[in-house]
This record gives structure tokens, sequence and C-alpha cells, in this order.
């Protein structure tokens, strides 16, 4: 067990300093980026004097590896510093906007990671029949749409032509739990379709790849149903892939789903960067980035993580 | 829209007195009985009390903030007039009318102006508005350390001072017969003295209640209101809608009672459907190919001649705007503004012509246009269209797509040939001065002429009307002649409502932004 | 051949025409690729069968001439950063130690990165032609191809098979092709038919942010978004796009399982 552990401990180490790394990539990243925060403020109404007026009372002027110490010793102490296009603190822009990304990545994901296991389970199960075929056509259909106009349909279908949900996604403070899940339901409906089929194919995928394992054959053999072969002997022994694709996608709908917040006029996090990225608000992309890059990394870390786990050998080293 | 749509909905709209309307109609050439039938349906009804009225606005950001000097899109101006009154406001017609100045008055040289302002109007603080409030606002905007966009408007400015509790004196470095209507620009809102600029403080129809930048605003009305007629609805909540799909199925749900920027496309489809009405209002906002009369090829007349000429406007008017908007004519005075040039022959398409000046100019080879859909909408498509067009007449223009994010600072007034739009403004001097003198910062054709400067500077001080609009027509014709600019078109405003809103008032300039206070509910 | 299922066949001919359609589309199609021939989203009909788009482009002429821009894009980028996702993920799983964790560790920063700014910065300094592009969705795709790669290669890395072979004195490369590759396949089969229609949508993503593919060519996911906004009043039109680039997706996915199926089939049962 000692070598799992120290395996951990040294995976976490490295994660904390792959987030040190990004961190000086985005800020290098937000410079290199065109145009300025003056010019993107005044926009077409950006005369040279305004700009150079606005450049002063910004400290743009200063050395870029100065800023970037700054930046960092800030948000070590908690401060994630102010926008420049508002003037407000960007932890209190970013609070309630990174709830309600979360929340929404949340319930999706509570939806569309065991539907998508489940899907693939009985896919792999009842391999090559019309029911796998059928899983399999859906969902690659819903797939090959892009989302905001999967996002589109559901809007036309369910709002528009049924009135059944909400066309606008807006929630409050004031809100209870369930307004709020029926506020979501439509673009909550839209990133499970999303997702699923990505999880599900993998999931089939790595089953299918392992059900030909030599121990499977054996259980086969010893007249075990194929059901309970597909859950307990080969499930387990391709949970590494799944939990790595489960990963992608849950990075996905915490990080990607700008496209649906501006669809079901979400406020979310995704708009918040797109908006600063427009702008040029350079601290508050970077406090988005930041944000963004550890999910990520925590993500990420958490799969390799549970990969270590999960895989039987790594787990008992023989020596 | 055809005139009598228009006139329909004008009389139904509410928006204007029963005479503005009997004026417009005879302005548009409706003989006075079809007028008066219009009239006699619209105006029995009296705007009602009451309502939380929900409108969808675009071009909401999560940077915005209350402070007007930051002002930039539909959406926060449209809140910025929620909370806030102008000294001048435009009608329907883009003329100036009293708002919290009852008169003004220019000395004989129209170097100084005097604003007489409006007695007994409180704040939401209760605070009385006075004189030093207008000078404390309007500073804001001015000066050395400002970071606002009206700056320039107010450049001119060289003394600005409160002369009694009510009366504020404007000084101005040159003459100047329009000066009132800078006052009308919705930057300069009007705000307690000492206040803080981002706290929505002001004397205007609805108190902020709560303001989330890029999602949300919530407006109750000022129970205090000094305007008569106006603010009808108890509430106003205020969504920002960026996506055009977001803004239709909105409004087709009724989660909102009105949206802005309806894309033309989509207006027939949209009319079908039940409970929706359309307004389309004629503006004097245009689109345009400004070209860089100081790089080659464009430095060259003939060359800028013989893309006037290989565009068909009325294809693109078609297309693009679906029939809602007017044919430009290369020079940037919409057809309804007192100086007006008529008789300026309208540029048609003609490949023949197109190709003479082409050849004529001497260049060869493709042509490259700098385009996306951050210019104007349908920007994209735009070129495509005119890529088309010019093709027929031999000129090859290369369409080249850029980024939206970027494209102000890195391709508008950077690169020799892109696509731009101007929101028109309230007069002609204002249009001229802004983006066609030699030193304006907005030249974006970077077209420079002496004589045109002179005559716009003259033109600018003429207080005798018949003087003036000679000066203004041979600018246009200057500009129509020999500028850099192809303006293909004039876009309307296009709103969707509900059918139970009525009350918007269709100014030409600064389409909408005032509607919070304009509608009421018909039932 | 003759063990090939019927879906597997259906797979091919669908490939096999759009392969047909994306070479010889430019001369089949009934219009010029941007000529302007009718009205604004008109219905289907004998003269434009697929109706007209946004513009008044036949959109059929519009489908198959973007046949060819966008599925070579979606091929070349996706070919692309398997290539470079699955080398880099087996070689971090197979040697280990430092060698891994290098390159883990800095997929994981490249990853981290959103997309968008990373898009946005580097297509802004670079000039927006189609091998940018490719370029662009391939570094970008082949970030998550290698997580999955060396995922499925660490178990099978630490199976006694490829340690007899390293014992035996294999070389690295000898050990990735001949061991590891064959054992993970599968999973990676099916990511390469998810990737490929992944690709599609990317496009169509970059046309929200005003780039991708130059007008006035076609691409179906740019097509998609040029006319999405008729979804919101019943109009079928964006469908069309859409529905093409899903049967493609389907066909390819049902040549994808026919190909695990054997990939399993052969090492398990043969």
């Amino acid at each position: 067990m000692n070598a799992v552990l120290r395996l951990l401990a040294q995976r976490i180490a490295l994660g904390a300093g792959s987030l040190l790394a990004v961190s000086v990539l985005i800020f290098l990243g937000t410079e290199i980026l065109p145009g300025d925060v003056a010019q993107a403020i005044l926009g077409q109404a950006a005369t040279p004097e305004a700009v150079a007026a606005i450049r002063e009372t910004l400290d743009l002027n200063q050395p870029a590896y100065i800023r970037y110490f700054d930046w960092l010793g800030g948000i070590l102490q908690g401060d994630l510093g102010t926008s420049l296009a508002n003037r407000r603190p960007i932890g209190e822009m970013i609070g309630e906007r990174l709830q309600n990304t979360l929340f929404l990545a949340a319930v999706s994901a509570a939806i569309a990671v065991p539907l998508a296991v489940f899907l693939g389970l009985i896919a792999a199960r009842f391999r090559n029949s019309w029911l796998d075929k059928s899983i399999s056509i859906a969902t690659l259909s819903t797939i090959s749409m892009p989302e905001f106009f999967v996002g589109y349909v559901l809007i036309f279908i369910f709002a528009v032509t049924l009135r059944w949900a909400p066309s606008l996604a807006s929630v409050y403070d004031s809100m209870s739990l369930g307004e709020k899940l029926y506020a979501i339901a439509l673009p909550c409906a839209t990133l499970t379709l999303v997702v699923v089929a990505h999880m599900m194919r993998l999931t089939r995928a790595a089953i299918i790849n392992v059900m030909s394992s030599p121990y499977i054959e054996m259980a086969e053999l010893k007249g075990v149903t194929r059901s309970r072969i597909t859950l307990y002997h080969a499930f387990p022994n391709a949970l590494s892939p799944i939990i790595n694709v489960v990963v992608l996608n849950l990075a996905y709908l915490v990080v990607g789903v700008v496209l649906v917040e501006v669809v079901f006029v979400y406020p979310g996090m995704g708009q918040l960067m797109v908006d600063a990225v427009a702008k040029r608000d350079v601290p508050v992309v970077q406090a988005c980035g930041l944000i963004f890059a550890a999910a990520y990394i925590l993500l990420n870390m958490t799969a390799d993580i549970l990969s270590i786990l999960s895989n039987p050998k790594l787990r008992h080293p023989r020596s | 829209m055809s005139k009598y749509d228009y006139l329909a909905w004008l009389a139904k709209s509410g928006g204007v007195t029963r005479r503005e309307f009997m004026n417009r109609a005879a302005a548009l050439g409706v003989t006075t009985a079809l007028a008066t039938s219009f009239a006699g349906k619209a105006f029995a009804q009296e705007p009602q009390k009451g309502g939380d009225l929900k409108i969808g606005i675009d071009g909401g950001e999560s940077t915005n903030s209350l402070d007007p000097a930051t002002y930039l899109s539909t959406y926060i101006q449209t809140v910025g007039f929620q909370w806030g009154n102008c000294l001048v406001e435009l009608d329907e017609n883009a003329k100036i009318i009293p708002e919290l100045a009852e008169s003004w008055e220019p000395s004989d040289d129209a170097t100084q102006w005097v604003f007489k302002l409006r007695k007994g109007v409180q704040f939401h603080n209760g605070k009385e508005m006075t004189a030093a409030d207008v000078v404390y606002s309007i500073n804001h905007h001015r000066g050395e350390g400002t970071e606002s966009a009206a700056k320039t408007y107010l450049e001119a400015i060289t003394d600005l001072r409160a002369t009694d509790t009510h009366e504020v004196t404007v000084t101005l470095n040159s003459a100047n017969a329009d000066m009132p209507y800078i006052m009308a620009d919705y930057h300069l809102l009007i705000m307690p003295e000492g206040s803080d600029p981002a706290s929505g403080v002001g004397t205007g129809p609805f108190v902020i209640e709560s303001f989330e930048p890029g999602v949300r605003t919530f407006a109750t009305r000022n129970p205090n209101y000094w305007k008569d007629g106006r603010a009808h609805v108890d509430s106003v909540e205020s969504l920002v809608l960026n996506d055009l799909t977001a803004r239709t199925s909105a409004l087709q749900t009724g989660a909102v009672h009105i949206v802005n920027r309806v894309d033309p496309k989509t207006v027939d489809l949209l009319k079908r459907a039940p409970g929706v009405q359309i307004i389309a209002v004629p503006s004097a906002g245009h689109y345009l190919f400004p070209m860089r009369t100081d790089m080659a090829p464009f430095d060259n007349k003939d060359m800028r001649l013989a893309l006037k000429y290989a565009i068909d406007r009325k294809d693109i008017v078609d297309k693009i705007l679906r029939g809602y908007g007017e044919v430009g004519n290369d020079h940037p005075i919409p057809s309804f503004d007192p100086f007006y040039a008529a008789d300026i022959p309208q540029h048609n398409y003609d490949p023949d012509k197109a190709k003479h000046h082409f050849q004529k100019s001497g260049a060869s080879g493709p042509i490259t246009l700098h385009i996306s859909n951050a210019a104007f909408t349908g920007a994209v498509d735009a070129a495509a269209l005119y890529r088309e067009h010019a093709a027929k007449a031999g000129i090859t223009i290369n369409v080249e797509r850029t980024p939206e994010d970027g494209y102000w600072t890195e391709v508008w007034m950077n690169k020799a040939f892109c696509g731009s739009y101007w929101g028109g403004r309230p007069t002609a001097d204002l249009m001229l001065s802004v983006a066609y003198k030699s030193d304006a910062a907005w030249n974006d054709s970077y077209w420079k002429r002496e004589d045109f400067d002179k005559l716009l500077i003259a033109a600018r001080g003429e207080l005798d009307t018949a003087k003036r609009k000679q000066m203004y027509h041979d600018l246009q014709v200057m500009i129509w002649e020999d500028g850099g600019v192809v303006i293909p078109m004039f876009n309307n405003y296009i709103f969707a409502g509900r059918d139970n809103v009525a009350g918007l008032v269709p100014s030409p300039v600064l389409t909408g932004l005032r509607m919070s206070e304009q509608l009421y509910f018909t039932s | 051949m003759r063990n090939t299922p019927l879906s597997a066949w259906f797979g091919f001919t669908i490939i096999a025409i759009y392969a047909f359609l994306a070479i010889f589309g430019p001369w089949i199609a009934p219009y010029g690729e941007s000529a302007i021939v009718g009205d604004v989203w008109l219905p289907m009909s004998s003269e434009h069968w697929l109706g007209t788009d946004n513009l008044g482009r036949d959109i059929l002429t519009r489908l198959l001439y973007g046949a060819q821009n966008t599925i070579a894009v979606a091929l070349a980028a996706t070919l692309l950063s398997f290539a470079l996702g699955m080398s880099l993920g087996f070689l971090a799983a197979v040697v280990g130690g430092f060698t891994d964790q290098a390159i883990s560790r800095s997929v994981d920063v490249v990853m981290s990165i959103p997309t968008l700014i990373f898009a946005l910065v580097v297509l802004s300094v670079l000039p927006s032609s189609t091998l940018v592009l490719i370029l662009v969705i391939a570094v970008l795709d082949s970030t998550r191809v290698f997580r999955l790669s060396r995922a499925v290669a660490v178990d099978v890395a630490v199976m006694d098979f490829v340690e007899v072979a390293r014992l035996r004195g294999e070389g690295l490369g000898w050990v990735i092709r001949r061991e590891v590759l064959p054992n993970t396949l599968p999973p990676l089969i099916a990511e390469f038919g998810l990737r490929f229609c992944f690709a599609f949508l990317f496009l169509s993503a970059l046309s929200f942010l005003g780039l991708g593919i130059q007008p006035p060519a076609a691409d179906w996911g740019g097509m998609v978004r040029d006319n999405a906004n008729a979804v919101s009043f019943g109009l079928t039109i964006p469908l069309i796009p859409a529905g093409a680039i899903a049967l493609l997706t389907v066909a390819v996915n049902l040549v994808v399982d026919w190909q695990l199926n054997r990939a399993s089939l052969l090492r398990g049962r043969a």
C-alpha cells in the first residue's frame, strides 16, 4: 500500500506544479492576445487620448514579470484582483457564476454519467443486436450536431411548441431547488445529449476489449451468465479508460459549455470569460482561465488516481 | 416596410401625438383622409398604468458598469435611460425637445449657449436637481483624466459653468448652431453632484433595484418622476439576450414583452407567430465599406468609383436587410435629415462603368476585403454578395473573414478595405465631423480634404438655414463623388413585441433606447 | 470478408458515396458554389432539391462543395491528432517514470488552457489558412487522444507478456507496435470514430468566433451555424447539413464497430 501512497503523493505534487506552469502560460497567453483593454473598453469610440488615459489608470506600463508576481501573490492570498472594465472585485463577479456553472455541470453529470455507463453496459452485453445498434445510432446522431443547435431544437420543441419548459434558464438566489431544476431542464438535457454518446461508446468499447480476455472465457466456461460477466468481471477491469473518458466529459461540462450558456442565457463562467476576452479584461480572463485550469488539473488528477487504484496490477505490485 | 405599414404601426404604437402623426403622414405623401383613418383607430386609447414589463436586449456584457462614461452598447444604454435623463431628448424626427433643460438660447455668434433647467426635479435620493449637478455630470466626461467615450464631442467646450441655480452656460471654441444636440447623447446623463457615477442614481423614470452585469437589471417605477405621460409600468426587468435565437424564442414563449435587433431574415417568419407584432423603424444607422484613401490602390479616385459602381445596393438591401432598409448613396446623411441633398444622382450598379473606372485606375489583380460579422449583422454575407457583383465587372474581391474578436482594434482603420457601421448621429454636422473631417479620430477612410473641413466648420456656425442647406449639399457631393466609403444601405431598427404592449417612439437616432419609459400595456 | 455484417456494409456504402461526392461534388453540383439562385430559405422543390440557404444559395450545391472542405479537414486533423496522441501516449505508458510524468504534465498544461483562449491566441497570431486550422484542431484533439491511449496502455504495459518481451530484449518500438498496440486498439478505434465527428463540430464552434473555413467556401458545420436561426420557426433547413454530418458519423462508427469486433476477435479467439 505504501507504494500506492507514494504514487498518490507524487501525483498531487505534480498537479500543483502543473498548475503553476499553467498560471505562467495563461499570463503570457493573455499578454500575447492582440488588442488591448484600453481600446477594447472604448471599442469604436477609442481615441488615442482616451486610450492613453485608460492605460495610465490601469497601470499597464509596468513590465510583465512584475505584474505576474503581483498577480500570483494576490491569488495566493485569495485576492483575484479587480476587473478593468467595471472596477468590480473579480471574486465577487466570479462567485455566483462559478456556483451556477458547477450546479449545471453537477446536475448534467448526475444524469449523463450513469445513463452513459448503463447504456454502454447494455450495448456491450447485447453486442451487435438491434438494441446495441439503435443505442449507437441514436447517441451518435445527437453528438453529430453542434451543441448550440441541439439547444435550438430542444427550445423549439419543448419551449416554443409544447410549452413544457422555459427557454431562458434564469436562476436567482431566491429560487428553491425545485424551481432551479425546472429552469435548467433544457440546458441540462442539451448537455446530457451532447456528452452521453462519447462516454457510452467508450464504455462499450472498453468492455468489449476486456471481454476477449482469457479470464472472461474461463468464466463463460464455468457457466456464469453473460450479464453477470459483463457487470462483475469485465466492467471493473475496463474502468481505467471509462474513468478517463468520464473525466474528459466532466471537464467539458465545467469548462466548455459557453455556447449552451449563450443559447439559454445561463449566467455561468463561460459567458463571463468570453465577455472578458472580447473586452480584453485581462485580470478577469486570467482568473477564469486559472479556475478552469485548476478544474481540469484536479479532474485529471482524480482520473489518474482512480486509475491507479482501479488497476489491480498497480494496486498490488509484486515486490 | 411599406409606408402604409409604417404609418399603421406608428398610429398603433401611440408613441406620437395626433398632430405629429398627421405631419409625418403628409411627409410620406399619404392623403389626409387615409392618415385620419389610421389615426382614428389609434389615438382613442390612453396609455394604461401598471404592469411588470420584461424586455430582452442584446449587447449586454458581464463587464458592464452603470457609469455612463463606459456606455458602449445597446443594453447598458437602455438601462441608462431607466435611471437617468439628459438635458434634451430626441423626438421621433430626431429633433431635440426639452428634457431636464426647459429651454436653450445661443449667443448671436452661436459660440455661447445658455440652458435653463427645469425646476423641482428630484433625484432618486431626494435631492433637487440644480445647475451644479449638471456641471458635475458633464465634467465627468471632460478634461484630462476622463476615460469617457463622449470626450470627443465635448472637446469644443472651453468653459462650462453654473450661472444661476437653474442655469448653465456653455462656451465653445467656435460657433456651433447645433450644440444642444450633443446634450442628447446617452453618455450625458445627469447625476447628483459628488455622487459615485456607477451608482445609478439619477432623475430617471425608474430606480435600479438590482444590477447583475451581463445577466439582468431590475428597476421599479420612480414614484416622483417628473415627466408627464411617461413611465407607465410598475417595474422593468431588462434581460441580457445576446443570442438572436434566444431573443426570438423568449418573445415567442412570452418570457419577455419586447426584444430588439430582430434579424431581417426571420422577420417574415416571426410575423406569423401568434401574439407577436413587428416594429421596424427607419434609422440613420448605415452599413459601409471604408477604403483607406491614403493607401494604394484606394488613393486613386477611379478605383474608388469603380468599387462604388460595382455593388448592387438593391440586391444587398433585399438579401441582407430583406427590404428593412434603404439604399444608400455613398454619403452618410439619411433621407429624412433636413439637410439631405435629394438631387444627388443615385450611384447604381453598373458593371460597365465599374469596369471602365477600374481599368482607368491602372490597377489590376484582386482586392482584399477584410470582414467579420462584428462589423455589422450579416457583414460576411454582404461581402459575399459584393464579391459576386464585382466579379461581373471583372473586379476580383477576395473576401477574407477575420475573427470577430478584436475586429475594431485590428481590422477597422487598419486594413485598406473592410466593413464598418455607423449608428447615425442626430445632426449632419455631428456625423460629418466624427467620420469625415480630416483630423477626426474615426475618419475610417483616412479621407483628407482641406476645402471640406473649411466648409464643414463654416456650415456649423451658419445660422441662416438656406445658406446652411447649400453648404451641406456641397459637403455631401464631395463625399459622394470623391470620398473613400461605399455606403450601400441604411438599416431599419427592428423590434418585435407581444401584441399587448405599445408606445415605443420611433426615433431614427438612438432608436428604442428610451423604450422603458415609453412602453405600456394595452391589455 | 464474407463475415462482414450488414451494418458494416451499410457503413462502407455510405462512406463510399460520401467519398465519391467529395471528389466529384463540384462537377455534379447543379449551381455554382457561391451563386445566389433564389430567395432565402426556399423549401424543397424540383429546382432546389434541398431548398436554399440564408443567402438564397442552393443547399444541395453547398453540401456537395462543402463535402470536400469539411471531410478533408476533419480527416486530416483526426489522423494527425491520433498519430501524435497515440505515439506520445504509448511512449509515456511503456517507458514510464520521468518521461511519463514529463509528457503527461505538459499535456495537462496544454489541455487546461481553455480551448477558446488557445484557439483565439493561435488563430489571431497565425494566418487563418486551412493548414493552420488543421494543425490547431489536431493539437487540441491530440491531448485528449494522449490521455486515453496512455490510460489504456498503462494497464497493458504492466502485463506479463509485455514484461517478458522487455526481458527478451525487444526494443521500445517493437514492444509498442507488437504488444501494446494490438491490445489497446479497440477503445482507440472507438475514439477515432468519435473524434472524427468532433472535428466537424469544432469547425462549427470556430465559426461562432468568426473563424474557420473562409467564405464563400462551404463547410457543413458553418452551414448549420448560418442557418440555425431558422429552426426556431420550425424550418428544417439546418437539419440538412446536420443530418449529413450525422449520417457520416453513424456510417464511420458502424465500420468502427465492425473493426472493433474483428480486433477483439483476432486477439481473443483466433
